[in-house]
């Protein structure tokens, strides 16, 4: 399978952010990436990238009126690899308490939440983090090998802008977890076909390249983030 | 302690990557998108493209310039000048653009500042701010490279710019610019505790230890700095090319030092600022581009 043809990678356009260095990226790994927000393109696609910056609450009622809230829990059930960015990590969890309480598409149950205005020592932060962040691997992960963190060392920067970030009520699905200004914070999730992160891999240099090589052999692989 | 940001700057002219002294007075150093593959591959934080005549005629040239980068570079990429309206701001973020810069348009409709981050995000909008010291000990915002004058609190301004919604604030210090007499710590200092987004510190770096000044003591979010690393890579690299028949062609012609400055590259910049204890991306020292 594509041994010939590009896979076909759907980028949803749902008004929420700059998606061109996400089709670059995508590009510069062999994928043909569509920026789109039709129904029928998405689900007709070998994979789907959530990717966005903004406001919750916009989002969703966005992704509501594009008609695209079941088409994507659906895709998250299909076993098409999934990819979520910033934004689009966070509308996968359960809720959002930005400007008010926000339903997500509960494809992880869990919280969103913003970063509070004073450190533990009672220091003001400064917030969004904006800039390059370690991630490292989350404790109860023995390895990256089965993700698209495969070949990325635990400790790596990448870059980030976010106020908030995500909660999820299980511990199996995190993949890995930032400090930003003493918090500790989840910048990663994956299970099954999903994987999901806080930072921004297309603006995170060649190691955030590695992750779309990554996301571009496990299309090639149906799903699969190793190659038995 | 958070991650300082390394930020080269280039400022563009035609097609041209140009250095001035106090953003005026004009050398050509070779093709911006040459430099900026090379800082990338090198550990640059992000970039900033700040085009210095900010001609419309000219566009052309920046959006090739922002296409022919975002191609192959990897880091967010800002990019200002001239940049008047939504129109313009589009313009240059579907060219590849990750963020723009805005000083002009935005001093003279503040609002611009709230409608741009409506429509782009507010991570998406930079405000830029020409600062000059007057004889007082206020610092004044400026437009048009530091020429045009209006009246308006650099400090006020920042405030105000970043309740609007601004994502981060780029502060140039007009006085010390192109000087290599060092960062306007004082400057520095009162906007970044002044408001809760980043603050990029730019304008005066003359060698190492000015940079590690502003982050400990002008407490800035990042730096941005050009002639240090414009001249260590020059001082690198065969100069070849075509330039056209602009800006003033003398110093490549002459093959003179610049001695305000003190040569750096970006490895030899972090390792020091590591080496003082500030916190900045290191392992990217050098990015393989097959990985």
């Amino acid at each position: 399978m594509f041994d010939n043809i590009r896979p076909k990678v759907s980028i949803i356009d749902y008004g929420m952010g700059n998606l061109f260095s996400v089709q670059k990226a995508c590009e510069y790994v062999g994928l043909e990436a569509n920026v789109t927000f039709d129904q029928k393109d998405i689900l007709k696609s070998d994979a789907v990238i959530l990717p966005g910056v903004g406001a919750f609450g916009d989002a969703m009622s966005n992704l509501n009126k594009l008609g695209l809230v079941l088409a994507l829990k659906d895709l998250a059930r299909s076993g098409k690899p999934f990819f979520g960015i910033c934004l689009g990590m966070q509308l996968l969890m359960s809720e959002s308490e930005e400007f008010g309480s926000h339903q997500g598409l509960n494809i992880f149950p869990g919280r969103v939440v913003r970063f509070p205005e004073r450190d533990l020592n009672g220091s003001k932060i400064k917030v969004p983090e904006v800039g390059w962040n370690e991630i490292r691997m989350a404790d109860q992960v023995g390895a990256w090998d089965d993700s698209l963190l495969r070949g990325v060392a635990s400790g790596e920067f990448m870059y980030f802008v976010h106020s908030f970030y995500v909660v999820p009520e299980s511990k199996d699905a995190v993949l890995s977890v930032s400090t930003y200004e003493g918090i500790e914070y989840c910048s990663g999730i994956s299970a099954g076909n999903v994987f999901a992160c806080q930072y921004h891999p297309e603006r995170s240099g060649q190691r955030g390249v590695h992750i779309y090589r990554n996301f571009a052999k496990m299309i090639k692989n149906g799903g699969r983030n190793n190659d038995e | 302690m958070k991650n300082i940001r390394i930020i080269p700057r280039l400022d563009i002219k035609g097609p041209n990557l140009v250095k001035g002294i106090h953003l005026e007075g004009l050398r050509v150093l070779g093709k911006p998108e040459v430099f900026a593959r090379y800082y990338y591959e090198n550990g640059a934080d992000e970039l900033i493209y700040i085009d210095i005549v900010a001609s419309l005629y000219e566009r052309n040239n920046l959006l090739d310039i922002i296409r022919r980068t975002a191609n192959e570079i990897f880091i967010p990429l800002t990019v200002g000048g001239g940049l008047r309206n939504i129109e313009d701001m589009r313009t240059v973020l579907r060219a590849g653009a990750d963020k723009v810069a805005l000083n002009t348009a935005v001093l003279k409709n503040p609002e611009l500042i709230r409608e741009a981050s409506r429509i782009f995000g507010s991570s998406t909008i930079v405000v830029s701010i020409e600062a000059i010291k007057q004889p007082d000990g206020h610092y004044l915002a400026y437009t048009d490279n530091g020429r045009e004058f209006t009246g308006i609190d650099v400090l006020e301004w920042a405030i105000r710019a970043a309740e609007l919604g601004a994502g981060e604030i780029l502060l140039t210090s007009v006085d010390r610019e192109g000087t290599g007499l060092g960062y306007d710590l004082e400057l520095t200092r009162k906007v970044a505790q002044s408001v809760a987004i980043p603050v990029i510190a730019c304008g005066g770096a003359g060698k190492m230890a000015d940079i590690k000044d502003v982050v400990l003591e002008g407490k800035a979010d990042a730096v941005s700095f050009a002639s240090l690393l414009h001249y260590d890579f020059v001082g690198r690299q065969a100069l070849e090319g075509d330039f056209s028949e602009e800006g003033n062609l003398q110093y490549l012609k002459s093959g003179n030092k610049f001695n305000r400055v003190q040569p750096a590259s970006l490895l030899s910049v972090k390792n020091y600022l590591l080496g003082s204890g500030i916190n900045c991306r290191s392992s990217a020292a050098r990015e393989k581009v097959n990985v």
